[in-house]
């Protein structure tokens, strides 16, 4: 019962968070109601038994990449609303609506396959936690290392795209440019 | 219990929202947000089927995807900085420089 309730509250407020972050017109309106969604979500995690799973949804989504785009939302104007030019806004509606219908057919339609068998089965007496370890770590020890590689790389670039110029002010590009040309012509001679 | 026909629709739906988002936006900033919503209504579809089968691989496959987030996250936001530093704008009208 308790379940039920749960599940229709964080079903019908993801789905208003997330109209709001595709709708709102406002960056800030927009990142906060995202936020507020990715919570939600790791609570429908936390329903599914998958408790790891909805610790790391929260610390990964809500906590790092979210504190990343506050960061990344200095460097842009979040108080202002952002002007789209919207060509045909009926055409995208019609589409959405249309890709709506063909995926609630597709899951609502018996999907149930006779000769599908648990590849990782959860094993007995033993925590969440554990269990995806024990599996991660034998099974998915390959793929877990390609993405910490993946981490590593996405950390440089990261770096090194967003860090150059970093000490310049962005509204002083000219003098910036000034400079920057004394010094070449400096080098020059 | 709920079955998992519940958690494939939300899924589903929520994927839509992503979708309408991509197609609509015009601003790179809310365009990764609308790929954030996406990415998340796939990981609740995969968290349910595991949960049903009683399987760890849909976890598993939920914590990689995350994973994959993270890092185009990171890489992304670098790239829309050096885009506002050239452009001094974010949409895609005034970025976009070919004509087609």
């Amino acid at each position: 019962m308790y379940e039920f309730i749960a599940f229709y509250i964080f079903a019908i407020a993801t789905t208003i968070l997330f109209v709001i972050t595709v709708m709102s017109k406002n960056v800030l309106y927009s990142m906060t109601s995202l936020a507020a969604g990715m919570v939600l979500i790791s609570g429908f995690f936390f329903l599914l038994g998958a408790d790891f799973l909805g610790v790391v949804q929260l610390i990964v989504y809500v906590g790092a990449v979210m504190a990343l785009y506050a960061f990344a939302m200095m460097f842009f104007d979040a108080t202002k609303n952002v002007k789209e030019k919207h060509q045909n806004p009926s055409l995208v509606f019609l589409l959405g609506g249309l890709m709506a219908l063909v995926f609630v057919i597709m899951f609502s339609a018996p999907i149930i396959g006779d000769n599908i068998q648990a590849l990782n089965p959860v094993a007995d007496g033993v925590g969440n936690a554990q269990a995806v370890g024990m599996v991660l770590f034998t099974k998915y020890l390959v793929p877990f290392e390609v993405a910490a590689v993946m981490l590593l790389v996405a950390m440089i670039a990261g770096i090194i795209l967003a860090g150059k110029k970093m000490d310049y002010s962005l509204t002083k590009c000219e003098a910036v440019d000034e400079e920057m040309n004394v010094e070449l012509e400096k080098g020059e001679e | 219990m709920i079955g998992v026909n519940h958690y494939l629709i939300l899924s589903g739906l929520l994927f839509s929202i992503g979708f309408m988002g991509v197609l609509r936006r015009k601003n790179l900033l809310m365009l990764f947000f609308a790929t954030e919503v996406m990415l998340n209504a796939v990981n609740i579809a995969f968290a349910a089927i595991g949960s049903y089968y009683g399987d760890l691989s849909g976890q598993m496959f939920a914590f990689f995807v995350i994973a994959v987030a993270a890092s185009e996250v990171a890489v992304g936001l670098g790239l829309l900085i050096l885009l506002y530093k050239k452009y001094g704008s974010l949409d895609l009208d005034v970025i976009s420089s070919m004509k087609g």
